[in-house]
């Protein structure tokens, strides 16, 4: 469904992404893990064209995004993604939050859109909170809104950059619920993450990213279990001695 | 690893030709829509049966131009009225904005003097409280009052323009997220340190657009000295226009003041741009 191939992407003379190959197969969960810098973030932003590519093709359903003639917005409505800060728009209720795009972007008339959302709103379990503002929230419950923003348009594709990294531990579960329930009804997803235990569950590949490339690919239990990379064994052990696998 | 030991791919340079043929598109389209406006509005102006005598009237600049020095001359009065006018109106509005966002009964009746000033001089035309400070003051003959009409000019646009300015600066402490002044206070600082340490610098640097736009508009503002007889550019390109009935000496004045206010503007676009406050936390959306 979407094919990465020789992805590059610099930043002023630090080159993020350097010549990056990836392939996501449809229904499919991916997880990205990697140290801080390792590209993951701009990865997923470029593959939302929230970035401009520097070189590479992203193929998405046999169509190069990344042609400057592709008109953005509209791969945009296919791909969603959910930021590591939320970024909800604090001056809507939760419920104009989410009814935004449908209302703006795709023309659905209010009543349906807040039924729509509502019942997505519903799903995150945060029914009863539509009218409040989002600085009335937890974290938690910031980032479901943020997910149901996200979904409330059937993306084909979710992009999850780090979504648990700004929770309280106590609060990541409620997140983490949300995206093994949409790995389940099939969303095909591409999920960056710190998380080791999550992606050990639910990830069908696991890629380590490591100065801009896919170091290395496989099964979780591969790549976590027995990494072939010295770069990843690093990476792990540094994991296990902060306590998080 | 370094961006020198790469080569685009034949794909990139495909995109790259693109994207570069799109903006010479661009370019293109752009001159060609000038031209073509400049030749109508040319075209219609020039076709109006009165273009000859208001073409004399106001755009004789070659007597322009004999009246430029003088002009130039009286112009050091409004750029001192600007300047001396600026640095009073910087201290007296952030006082203001200060007086205003203190919280605490003890400072209700200054908080609510502040409002009020606000209030009343936001409200005033600027017309009319030089016209109250110009020559309201000297009728009072009150001992020790200025009455010289540079400096009453003076206290007339500071005024006013405090008044803009220190909403603009409240708007700016207003925004700084309450995060900010808790982080202040854990340490220890008090309301005045964090107020100067944390808050007001980050606050600063989000009104400098709007600040620098008021400080145009006092630019122009200048002009209106002449209305209590000080002899500034404008009055004195008045002066020029009652000797030969030509206009032409006020288009003067007003370039001048084009002149004087476009740098402004364009240093409040750059240090805008330098502090990244365009596309904030980067991307190209």
């Amino acid at each position: 469904m979407l094919q990465i191939t020789g992805l590059r992407k610099v930043f002023g003379s630090t080159v993020v992404l350097n010549g990056l190959d990836l392939g996501v197969a449809e229904h499919s969960c991916t997880a990205l893990i990697g140290a801080s810098g390792s590209g993951k973030s701009t990865l997923l932003r470029c593959i939302n064209l929230l970035e401009v590519v520097d070189d590479g093709v992203i193929d998405l359903d046999g169509r190069d995004i990344t042609d400057p003639r592709v008109n953005a917005n509209e791969v945009r409505t296919q791909v969603g993604i959910v930021f590591q800060a939320y970024n909800l728009f604090p001056h809507l209720r939760v419920l104009d939050n989410v009814t935004l795009a449908p209302r703006r972007v795709h023309k659905v008339k209010r009543a349906q859109a807040e039924a729509d959302a509502m019942a997505m709103l519903k799903r995150v379990g945060l029914a009863d909170k539509a009218s409040a503002r989002p600085d009335e929230l937890s974290g938690g419950q910031q980032q479901r809104v943020a997910i149901a923003r996200a979904l409330v348009t059937r993306p084909r594709l979710m992009l999850f950059d780090e979504v648990t990294s700004a929770l309280d531990p106590e609060l990541v579960g409620e997140v983490l619920n949300l995206i093994r329930e949409l790995k389940d009804e099939g969303m095909t997803m591409l999920v960056a993450t710190h998380e080791m235990g999550f992606a050990r569950e639910v990830a069908d590949q696991v890629c380590f990213l490591d100065a801009g490339r896919v170091l290395e690919q496989g099964s979780p239990e591969q790549v976590l279990g027995a990494p072939r990379e010295a770069r990843t064994r690093q990476f792990l052990s540094r994991i296990i001695e902060a306590g998080r696998l | 690893m370094t961006a020198t030991d790469w080569q685009p791919s034949e794909l990139q340079r495909g995109r790259d030709a693109y994207r570069r043929a799109r903006s010479r598109r661009s370019a293109l389209i752009a001159l060609i829509s000038t031209v073509v406006l400049a030749t109508v509005v040319s075209v219609v102006v020039g076709r109006s049966s009165g273009w000859d005598r208001t073409k004399s009237n106001f755009f004789d600049f070659r007597v322009g131009f004999q009246g430029l020095p003088e002009l130039l001359r009286a112009l050091w009065i409004n750029l001192q009225i600007m300047v001396i006018g600026e640095a009073f109106i910087l201290v007296f509005a952030a006082l203001i904005a200060v007086l205003r966002t203190l919280r605490g009964p003890v400072w209700v009746p200054l908080r609510a003097l502040a409002t009020v000033y606000v209030d009343v001089f936001r409200g005033l035309p600027v017309l009319i409280v030089l016209y109250l400070v110009g020559f309201g003051v000297p009728s009072l003959q009150l001992q020790g009052a200025p009455n010289s009409p540079f400096v009453l000019c003076i206290i007339a646009l500071v005024l006013t323009y405090t008044a803009y300015v220190a909403e603009v600066f409240r708007a700016g402490i207003e925004s700084v997220h309450p995060s900010q002044r808790a982080a202040a206070r854990s340490l220890g600082l008090n309301h005045a340190q964090t107020l100067r340490h944390v808050v007001f610098p980050q606050a600063i640097r989000r009104v400098l657009p709007p600040l620098l736009n008021d400080f145009v508009s006092l630019q122009k503002d200048t002009a209106l000295v002449s209305t209590v007889g000080l002899i500034d550019v404008v009055l004195t390109a008045d002066n020029q226009k009652s000797q030969d009935f030509k206009f032409v000496h006020l288009v003067m004045a007003g370039l001048i003041f084009v002149a004087l206010t476009v740098p402004l503007t364009r240093l409040t676009d750059w240090i805008a741009r330098r502090q990244g406050w365009f596309g904030a936390g980067g991307g190209v959306v």
